[in-house]
């Protein structure tokens, strides 16, 4: 193992943001900040359940234009993958959402703060599986590019 | 604008109440979204090292995890408390406490898509403003995932 570009400082600053983030969206509106699950609302929308979604979602990209108004193109890099790989992870990362009712902010994020025991079963898997299939990928396979 | 029946939803029952509390709503996925990038969570070669422990680990998101609920555990305390949001409307709470299969097998299915693409949903919807290749393919991709979920608890 070596360690590379590790950026304590962003890192925390940024994950405070994100959770006071998902703290307004509790105390001001009553919801909990799992991105899979408002964007879930948006595919199979409730009659009157999808203004604050848009809403949201709508800031999420915001963000992204304003990093890259500020930063330029480079702020929000890509993945580097080819397609298919693309495809497959979203494939992936679509049905196990579902399936499993939440991802990295409403199990992690969220869960982990309203002290869910699911939510902590759910974040201890996916990051093992993220880990093993990174493992798998980059080097049992050789790289996903 | 927010009377029963409108396209805004019923009143007090679908979260903020007026163009003011979906300005808030807007900021609050803004931050967010803000958060993601400047933590490097809206990097996908950052995340996939932070997957790679065996390789070139970048510990940078124990961190970002750390930070994010290490606010919510604290502040999630005194909000759950409430019987309403400050702009109206219950707090919609996940009820769910069973750790069962579909749990289990999800966050495994989930994981094996986060570790081939370093794209969660949050990162992935924050790049679209890009309008560059990698975010879109994922985000429609993404959206194939959850209607094959949908055709399988159908059937």
């Amino acid at each position: 193992m070596t360690i590379v570009n590790f950026t304590p400082g962003p890192a925390l600053a940024g994950g405070i943001m994100i959770g006071l983030a998902s703290v307004w969206l509790l105390l001001a509106h009553g919801r909990i900040a799992g991105i899979s699950g408002i964007f879930n609302g948006l595919l199979f929308p409730a009659q009157g359940d999808t203004a604050w979604r848009w809403a949201f979602v709508l800031g999420l990209i915001a963000a992204g234009f304003l990093d890259q108004a500020v930063f330029g193109a480079a702020a929000l890099p890509g993945s580097g993958l080819s397609a298919g790989w693309i495809v497959a992870a979203g494939l992936l990362v679509g049905f196990g959402t579902r399936m499993g009712s939440g991802c990295t902010s409403g199990h992690g994020v969220c869960g982990l703060g309203r002290l869910s025991a699911r939510s902590l079963v759910a974040v201890l898997v996916f990051l093992s599986t993220g880990m093993l299939t990174t493992f798998v990928v980059r080097h049992v396979i050789g790289g996903a590019a | 604008m927010n009377r029963p029946g409108s396209a805004w939803g019923p009143a007090g029952a679908a979260g903020p109440a007026s163009a003011f509390g979906y300005l808030s709503t807007f900021a609050g996925g803004l931050l967010f979204g803000l958060g993601l990038w400047i933590s490097g969570m809206s990097n996908p070669a950052k995340v996939l090292n932070f997957l790679d422990v065996s390789g070139t680990w970048d510990p940078s998101l124990l961190l970002v995890l750390g930070g994010a609920s290490g606010v919510t555990m604290i502040a999630f305390r005194f909000v759950t408390r409430r019987q309403r949001a400050l702009f109206g409307g219950a707090l919609h709470l996940p009820t769910a406490k069973d750790i069962d299969t579909p749990l289990v097998l999800g966050a495994v299915l989930f994981g094996a898509g986060w570790g081939i693409g370093g794209y969660c949903p949050g990162p992935a919807l924050t790049a679209l403003s890009t309008l560059g290749r990698d975010a879109i393919v994922f985000v429609a991709a993404m959206v194939g995932g959850a209607l094959l979920h949908r055709a399988y608890k159908g059937s």
